[in-house]
């Protein structure tokens, strides 16, 4: 990607985020979104969430084959464990990594 | 200085994935001077890990931008639950308070004014300690890439870990777990069956409204079971 490319797809991001976090702040102080959009905008993080996570765990990097068996599943069980007891996104992150790392060794 | 001191547990849990994206995008091919950048203008930490994955995959442009605004809706009900408490700023303070709007910071800066002990300028200046941490380790991340072979410590798994992360701390109901199970199998299905990185959008979309069906049944059925 070059420069010119790169720096139009932080202005692009930059903006789709920077707008979602202000528009409410300005316009909406006081007022109420209607019922059904705060619950749907409610389930749209853990669905985009699971949406990606899921594949990265059991589909090839080649996207051909798909497996129960991938490290990266193997190494998310108890990655899943130490997130919900610990309840600490960098502890879960350097858990992770560590035990990816470890499971490296075994294949 | 009440709210620099609050910002602590964010400004230090910023760090490690700070420089775990740094050390990733610098693998990704970005330059450390690129890294920063993205990290001042986007701020976010979900995002600016997808993008990096999607660009590493060959994404485009567009495909990137709708995913980090989709990524980022959620800041919408953030932000308005955050505006109850701040309806007597003026707007330019505001623009500059909505900057720094995170996961994190939201939390932190909402059950502060709840308790009725916070004011704004202590959460904006919370806002900006935590922006500053995340913006210096993924820079020092960025440099520190070029001397950490890949695969180490397993930081080809900090992504996922990650995802792992956000995704455990948000399970809390039944409504979430559905709706996570539904966008997984969803997603694995749909990668297998017709690549593409509009994917994760649509998915997404897909699985909050047949989530929200199924409740809607389930309540329906219970009342009917009830009269």
């Amino acid at each position: 990607m070059s420069v010119p490319e790169y720096l139009l797809l932080l202005l692009g991001m930059g903006l789709v985020t920077y707008i979602p976090r202000l528009v409410p702040l300005v316009a909406l102080a006081g007022r109420r979104l209607p019922e059904w959009l705060v619950e749907w905008l409610d389930l749209i993080p853990v669905a985009i969430l699971a949406a990606l996570l899921f594949p990265l765990l059991v589909i090839s990097k080649d996207g051909e084959s798909i497996s129960l068996f991938r490290p990266e599943l193997l190494a998310a069980v108890p990655t899943v464990i130490i997130a919900l007891k610990m309840k600490s996104l960098s502890v879960t992150v350097i858990a992770g990594m560590l035990i990816f790392w470890a499971i490296g060794f075994l294949f | 200085m009440p709210g620099a001191t609050t910002a602590w547990p964010i400004f230090l849990g910023y760090i490690p994935l700070g420089l775990a994206f740094g050390v990733i995008a610098r693998n990704a091919g970005l330059e450390p001077w690129q890294i920063g950048l993205m990290s001042i203008l986007v701020f976010g930490g979900s995002a600016q890990f997808i993008a990096i994955s999607m660009l590493s995959g060959g994404a485009s442009l567009a495909s990137i931008i709708i995913t980090t605004f989709a990524v980022n809706l959620r800041h919408l009900l953030m932000s308005s639950s955050l505006s109850v408490y701040l309806d007597k700023v003026n707007r330019k303070w505001l623009s500059l308070f909505a900057y720094g709007i995170t996961d994190e910071t939201f939390a932190v800066n909402l059950i502060n004014f709840r308790k009725g002990s916070w004011t704004f300028g202590r959460a904006l200046t919370l806002n900006h300690v935590s922006n500053f941490s995340w913006i210096a380790s993924t820079v020092i991340g960025g440099y520190a890439g070029e001397f950490i072979p890949e695969g180490a410590f397993g930081i080809d798994y900090a992504l996922i870990a990650m995802f792992i992360g956000l995704l455990a701390m948000q399970m809390k109901g039944r409504k979430y777990v559905l709706t996570a199970l539904f966008a997984g199998i969803l997603a694995v299905i749909f990668e297998m069956l017709l690549p593409g990185n509009l994917n994760v959008i649509f998915v997404s979309m897909l699985s909050a409204t047949g989530a929200m069906l199924v409740l809607k049944k389930i309540r329906q059925v219970k009342n009917s079971e009830r009269a």
